[in-house]
């Protein structure tokens, strides 16, 4: 006998959190379902304070976020299997999952896969030496265990990411040599980057990392200039003495699940990749099959949660029928998200989302099998 | 669960090893002294216990609530396991079980992710060559 649920949710982040909130208060069976103890996702070791609206929890740090979350779900009788992971979509709306100690199916009538985005790496020799280490793992190193990622770091990538992780390094009391930006301005925020300038950081724009230095783990860096055409700069190699090389370079959706589904993914650069077409709904061309947060484009916690709020609420309405306040809580969020896109870092996601509500899906398609 | 709280106050553990010194000028005595987070203006991280375990037979101490990956980043080991077809060293990279860099053999189960899985007290880790083996192969 295999256990079947209204809702399964695929991840507990943001976005995943959110949609079970929002679906069990509206009093659909919800299963939520993450490969880590504690929920809130990387939300966990974000000691930054966010910005925005207070509604999207300006103000608040992103730790204290997912606790809040956490204890929001906790109240609801949502069903919550911690330490799972989902490990593949099959036919007939059936998800396999496995813990530590076993493998078992669950069956279900929608799915909210929203199962975030993985770091990239970025081209250069020896990037793959112990002491090269994504921005969220150093993250989770200093901010969730307490442990120094090393001594002496090399950030590449000004973005936000790059920008407050170098600033956290700095407050964990790890140096910062330099932070690298490949283009000819700071992608950041003014106000991170401000803060790292007045700690005497470098942050060198047009300015790449060419190789990791050392035989077993990093020793060193060399830093190039760049010209407009990316290509290094003769003569303006120099090493730096560090022995961790942290890398801000972006994130890639992590869509197997929904490459799985069989449902239509389209390649939007904006988005961070390959990303399953959706609608307004969060609904992909797969009926009942939804997606929110990072996995639907790159974005960042407080879109991931509006997502799944509007996930949660169109699947409630899915299994429930209609209701005045799924309706509502899908109205407000969809109306709260295209206003944070109209903000000015909402441009790219904004651009993104457009170029995908242009492509036409083969709508409607069922689950496979 | 983690052990980290942020309004309790923790106690500083300070370790020693002896590490060749490195030929790039990076002072490794820097690394391995006080890999521990000992002064955060946010956070503070609360020692809810050793556990002891055992790194290539080596006897290590890493805290309850800690990540093997953890643990061994707090003694200062970096490299965790030799790629498959270049032999090539590797450690984590993501931290979060997503990019599978990290598997090495525990409690001689060959491709654990290190990252995700919880230090036990002792737990035999031991560095894996290429895919590993399983017991009896």
């Amino acid at each position: 006998m295999v256990n079947t649920t209204d809702l399964a949710i695929a991840g507990g982040g943001p976005a995943g959190l959110c949609a079970a909130i929002t679906a069990s208060g509206l009093g659909v069976k919800v299963v939520l379902i993450d490969d880590n103890d504690r929920l809130g996702g990387q939300l966990v070791k974000q000691t930054h304070k966010f910005f925005g609206s207070k509604r999207h929890y300006c103000g608040t740090r992103g730790m204290d976020i997912a606790t809040t979350l956490e204890a929001e779900l906790g109240v609801l009788p949502a069903e919550v299997l911690r330490g799972t992971s989902v490990v593949g979509l099959y036919g007939g709306r059936m998800l396999g999952l496995a813990n530590r100690e076993r493998f078992f199916k669950l069956g279900f009538k929608c799915l909210i896969v929203a199962t975030g985005a993985a770091e990239n790496n970025v081209l250069f020799q020896n990037n793959d030496l112990p002491g090269v280490y994504g921005a969220g793992a150093v993250q989770t190193l200093m901010n969730v265990y307490g442990v120094k990622p090393g001594a002496r770091v090399l950030m590449v990538g000004s973005g936000n990411i790059g920008l407050i992780v170098s600033y956290q390094l700095i407050q964990a009391g790890i140096e910062v040599a330099a932070v690298v930006e490949a283009l000819p301005k700071i992608g950041g925020y003014h106000v991170h980057a401000a803060k790292l300038a007045r700690l005497g950081v470098p942050i060198l724009t047009s300015h790449t990392v060419l190789s990791a230095l050392g035989k077993e783990q990093v020793e060193g860096a060399v830093i190039c200039r760049v010209g407009e055409d990316f290509k290094p700069v003769a003569r303006t190699a120099k090493k730096l003495n560090v022995d961790t090389i942290c890398l801000a370079v972006g994130l890639t959706p992590l869509s197997e699940l929904l490459w799985q589904s069989g449902c239509n993914m389209v390649y939007v650069p904006e988005l961070g990749g390959h990303v399953a077409w959706h609608d307004e709904n969060m609904q992909t061309s797969i009926c009942q099959v939804y997606l929110a947060g990072d996995v639907s484009g790159i974005e960042e916690a407080s879109t991931a949660m509006l997502e799944g709020r509007v996930a949660g609420a169109h699947a409630a309405m899915q299994v429930l029928g209609p209701s005045p306040e799924a309706e509502r809580i899908l109205a407000e969020s969809q109306s709260e998200l295209c206003a944070i896109r109209k903000g000015p870092f909402g441009d790219k996601a904004a651009c993104g989302k457009a170029r995908l509500a242009e492509c036409v899906p083969v709508a409607g398609v069922p689950a496979r099998g | 669960m983690h052990a980290r709280t942020y309004k309790a106050k923790s106690k500083v553990e300070s370790r020693k090893s002896k590490v060749p010194s490195s030929p790039f000028g990076v002072r490794r005595s820097q690394l391995t002294k006080g890999r521990r987070i000992d002064q955060h203006p946010i956070l503070t991280f609360e020692n809810s216990g050793p556990i002891g375990f055992f790194f290539e037979g080596r006897s290590m101490t890493g805290r309850k609530g800690e990540t093997i990956a953890a643990a061994l980043a707090a003694n200062g080991i970096r490299l965790f396991r030799h790629a498959e077809k270049t032999g090539r060293p590797r450690g984590f990279f993501c931290a979060v079980g997503k990019c599978a860099s990290c598997l090495m053999v525990v409690d001689g189960k060959p491709n654990t992710m290190v990252c995700m899985e919880p230090l036990r007290e002792g737990v035999k880790v031991e560095r894996q060559s290429g895919r590993g083996r399983l017991r009896g192969e």
